[in-house]
């Protein structure tokens, strides 16, 4: 029911995005007048900014109903809360993680955490986004947010290669979203994805589908599935990894909403296109994934790789579509952030300054040197891998679960096999930091205590999620219905 | 008590096994009498569990149930009947020699080490007593992980391949289970084992989930010819991993057939069940003779549990033609009662086997038969107990070895002569392999300096060895104990096995 009046309850659901727009600007300012003098304040200041967001967000963005908002443009619902609150907690660990890499690096700049916090504005925009106006606002504004970043140190020129290719890449696809909006705008002459997904109704409608064609490539291509995938890997490994962290984590949360809000619910009438659509990518996706994955020498590209295989699950969580594999799709996401997380946390933990543990060889032996961050990293590869006891079991056991639902024997089946071709490389991480001796002349792990601390607490979440994965599980099952 | 009987068998070991973790290598001293305090204590557990167990029904029993994951309408559910609470107690029995086998051998990261059989006996516990498909398959997985990282970091020199063969081998096969599980979920509505059993399925669908169960439990048990990552496994294994390999974990997959093919997809037993004989025979027959050209002790032992598994499997499934040979079903529980003789038979005697081959390892550090020679002149009493659980294994009465088998081939016998004719060859081929082996090692002159210097058995050796071999012996003589705890359950699993779940 679109409400366009406009009072302080609908603002209050609407909060989340203004609070930010305001601590991009103080963040900005802040740094304009002291960051010169205290180098590290701005970060200190934006992770404070982040744990306010997340309490406001509890306290006035916790809505009980769909509430459609700003005539048509806006909707807040229990979803959006959801992953606003996932995405500011996913920025706040992972600009923590990025802090001392940042520093060694000498890049630690405030521009850093704008842009970080103006990504962050973009996935909020993307989460709440209930006309297609709103969704390209939301995408542009994160992918600019992050060509930045990817480029943010400016001395690297393999950095500057990778933001290039991604800049434009991204730009084609933002072009093939918008021609593929236009269409749907013609047919159904409205913006609003209320409105599209009333008037859109009629499956293998010409028209409807070479629109989508555009859409879904454009949505294929900013969850990086197989055959839109190429430029994954060379950003990950371009980018410094503070960046690689940021762009393997929140924005997938973005992603998400944008295929759940433009496919799931705008396009809805016309499910059976684009999920006929969506099976071919993720068989693709998960096959080409988790075997180039295996080639790797670099573990950024392997992880790179890692994440195209992931993404294959939640792309198979769509193109059940239904109800419950929107929710396992969700619930994929969230479990695969938490994951991401860790997984790059442990690579800048490893690095030191002048020394980036980027070669699969640099983990030989890593559990003599850092017992603890070997640990870290081999819960995290075992979840990974979908092992029990640890939560990434449960994230495939929903998403096999979706699809034997909806009677896709032969997908059951691919995703099975291809979860075993992946435990090999994840087993491979855990056999070079067990099983190996270290090299001589490998610098010292950082050691940081908050760090650390933090990097722990993410591989027990793994652990703890995996044994009572319960909460979560019902959380994602509800807030999709 | 009795309500968290089995929880405790479950948790208690794991906990131990962190405590020793954080113990750390550096209070190893300490560690290690608390890995062993812990397993002794979990072994005494199991005296309440065989006290208060009722040998007079075929329900689970020492029953727990908690809500685990609503959503999913799985429960945090254990209980044993007569066919998992034998194998509970095996798991606690073996986990103490192994302890105490590790105990000055292991140099390397020892609290590790204790702490990962610690935690491995809790899971093993957690899978014969979930009464939950989902929470047994989070037990049966979470196992590969302590296992991977024993043969991994404590094994030979092809430990890595071994490893990493080992888990995608075993991982291969459980995740159709998996999507088979969740199958019959959707259709049950819950992941209650007992739901599941009582599920009507088509023919065509008993088919594919009985393929995908053979997957799982045949590359577990091993069955030919998915069995190559057993010796390999074996043979880069620790002493202590090839015993749990070999005693508990290739029980499994037995166990598996018995608690999920059987009772779930009896129909397409019933149908394939001449492919499983077939599969079986290959195991006993082939097998042996590939057991009888190995240079490698661990290896030969390795292809001996093979083809001794292979009783078990063809104990399982000669049901069917037993009932359709003698036209009742009173009979056709011996097959299956004889193949958890064998199980649990084979769990002692192969453990003590691997033993015998780690007390010669840790001495002389090979495993080539033709390192040695004559070893009774120097080690007389180990001698003694290497020829006793020589014997057992190729099934001298008067052993638990002999009961086992007896009882399968006396079942194949009822079923068809021929089953019987080449099953009993198992009894040639083993005494073949397994004397030979004795007599190439044990007996004969004295081969070479190194077996001339060897020393015997000392205290500890000494100690787990005589308390394997009073088990086998004591099983060989008066197997009745057993035989009567399990009866219950098996008349129950004929019962279903033969029934029809095809709906009309």
């Amino acid at each position: 029911m679109p409400d366009s009046m406009i009072n302080l309850h609908t603002l209050a659901a609407a909060l989340p995005e203004m609070y930010l727009a305001a601590a991009i600007c103080l963040v900005l300012l802040f740094e304009a007048f002291v960051g010169d003098r205290r180098p590290g304040a701005t970060g200190t200041l934006t992770l404070l900014l982040l744990v306010i967001g997340a309490g406001l967000t509890v306290q006035f963005a916790d809505v009980t109903h769909r509430m459609v908002l700003f005539d048509g443009s806006y909707v807040a619902d229990p979803l959006a809360y959801v992953l606003k609150l996932a995405g500011f907690l996913t920025v706040a660990v992972a600009l923590l993680y990025s802090r001392t890499y940042l520093q060694n690096r000498d890049i630690l700049k405030g521009e850093y955490y704008a842009l970080s916090l103006s990504a962050l504005l973009g996935i909020f925009v993307l989460i709440s986004a209930d006309s297609l106006l709103t969704v390209y606002l939301g995408v542009e504004l994160l992918a600019l947010s992050v060509y930045a970043m990817v480029a943010f140190d400016r001395e690297s020129p393999l950095a500057a290669e990778a933001a290039m290719k991604y800049f434009v890449l991204g730009s084609i696809a933002s072009g093939m979203l918008l021609y593929g909006m236009s269409i749907v705008y013609g047919l159904t002459g409205t913006l609003s994805l209320d409105g599209i997904a009333v008037a859109l109704n009629t499956p293998h409608n010409l028209g409807v589908i070479l629109g989508l064609t555009f859409i879904v490539v454009a949505v294929a291509f900013k969850l990086g599935a197989v055959p839109f995938h190429m430029w994954l890997p060379d950003v990950y490994d371009g980018a410094p990894t503070s960046v690689t962290l940021f762009v393997g984590t929140a924005p997938k949360i973005g992603y998400f909403a944008l295929a759940l809000r433009l496919l799931a619910h705008g396009l809805a009438g016309v499910t059976v296109d684009w999920s006929a659509m969506l099976v071919p990518l993720a068989v693709l996706t998960l096959v080409i994934g988790n075997v180039v994955a295996i080639a790797q020498t670099n573990i950024k590209r392997m992880l790179a790789y890692s994440t195209i295989a992931h993404v294959g699950f939640i792309v198979l969580g769509f193109a059940s579509g239904t109800v419950n594999g929107y929710g396992a799709a969700l619930y994929y996401t969230l479990v695969y952030v938490l994951m991401a997380l860790g997984f790059f946390g442990v690579v800048i933990l490893a690095s030191r300054k002048g020394f980036e543990a980027e070669k699969l060889e640099h983990y030989k032996g890593l559990y003599r040197r850092d017992p603890l961050l070997a640990l870290a990293m081999a819960m995290l590869m075992f979840s990974a891998a979908g092992v029990p006891p640890f939560v990434g079991f449960w994230a495939k056991l929903r998403i096999i679960q979706a699809l034997w639902e909806t009677q896709h024997l032969w997908l059951v089946v691919i995703a099975v096999l291809t979860s075993v071709v992946g435990a090999f490389y994840y087993l491979r991480v855990v056999k070079l930091m067990y099983f190996d001796e270290p090299p001589e002349s490998l610098p010292e792990t950082v050691r940081s205590f908050g760090v650390r601390f933090a990097l722990g607490v993410n591989a027990a979440a793994v652990l703890v999620l995996g044994v009572l994965p319960a909460p979560l599980l019902d959380l994602c099952a509800r807030v999709i219905h | 008590m009795h309500d968290h009987l089995l929880s405790l068998l479950i948790w208690l070991p794991i906990a131990a096994g962190i405590v020793v973790l954080l113990l750390g290598d550096r209070n190893i001293v300490a560690g290690r009498w608390f890995a062993l305090a812990a397993s002794l204590v979990t072994l005494a557990l199991c005296v309440p569990l065989v006290h208060g167990f009722s040998a007079h029904t075929a329900a689970m029993q020492f029953v727990q149930k908690a809500a685990w994951i609503p959503r999913l309408h799985a429960n945090y559910g254990l209980g044993v009947d007569g066919i998992s609470m034998p194998l509970v107690v095996l798991t606690a029995f073996m986990t103490v020699p192994v302890i105490i086998a590790g105990w000055q051998v292991i140099t390397k990261r020892p609290a590790q080490y204790f702490a990962a059989f610690l935690i491995m006996e809790g899971l093993m516990n957690g899978v014969f007593s979930s009464t939950d498909a989902l929470l047994f398959y989070f037990f049966w997985e979470a196992m590969l992980i302590p296992m991977f990282l024993i043969i991994g970091i404590w094994g030979g020199p092809r430990r890595v391949y071994a490893t990493i063969k080992f888990f995608l081998y075993t991982f291969l096969g459980s995740v159709f289970m998996l999507a088979a599980l969740i199958y019959m979920y959707l259709k049950a509505g819950s992941y209650s084992i007992a739901a599941f059993q009582a599920l009507p399925l088509t023919l065509v669908e008993q088919r594919w989930i009985f393929a995908a169960f053979l997957l799982a439990f045949a590359v577990k048990v091993p069955m030919w010819p998915v069995h190559t990552w057993l010796p390999d496994a074996h043979v880069e294994a620790p002493t202590g991993g090839s015993v749990i390999l070999a005693a508990i974990m290739l029980k499994m997959g037995g166990y598996g057939f018995l608690r999920f093919s059987l009772p779930i997809v009896p129909d397409a037993c019933r149908e394939l069940d001449g492919l499983m004989i077939t599969l079986s025979l290959i195991a006993i027959i082939y097998i042996g003779f590939v057991a009888l050209v190995q240079q490698d002790m661990k290896k030969l032992i390795a292809y001996s549990s093979i083809a001794h598994m292979g009783i078990v499997t063809l104990g399982a499934f000669l049901v069917y033609a037993i009932v359709a040979s003698s036209g009742t079903t009173l009979d056709a529980g011996m097959g299956l009662d004889g193949a958890m003789v064998q199980m649990v038979s084979h769990g002692l005697i192969s453990g003590a086997l691997f033993l015998c081959v780690g007390v010669l390892y840790d001495r002389m550090h090979s495993r080539q038969i033709a390192d040695y020679g004559g070893v009774v002149n120097t080690m007389p009493i180990f001698a003694g107990f290497m020829v006793l659980f020589a014997l057992a294994n190729t099934g001298l009465p008067g052993t638990s070895g002999f009961v086992g088998e007896f009882l399968v081939i006396l079942a194949s016998f009822k079923a068809s002569f021929w089953y019987s004719a080449l099953a009993a060859l198992t009894l040639i081929l083993a005494a073949a392999y397994t004397l030979w082996l004795v007599k190439r090692v044990v007996f004969g002159p004295v081969a070479n300096d190194h077996v001339a210097k060897l020393t015997d058995l000392n205290g500890r050796e000494f100690l787990i060895l005589g308390v394997l071999a009073v088990a086998v012996l004591l099983l060989g003589v008066w197997p009745e104990p057993l035989l009567k705890v399990m009866e219950p359950s098996i008349q129950h699993l004929v019962s279903q096995a033969a029934a029809t779940k095809i709906p009309v």
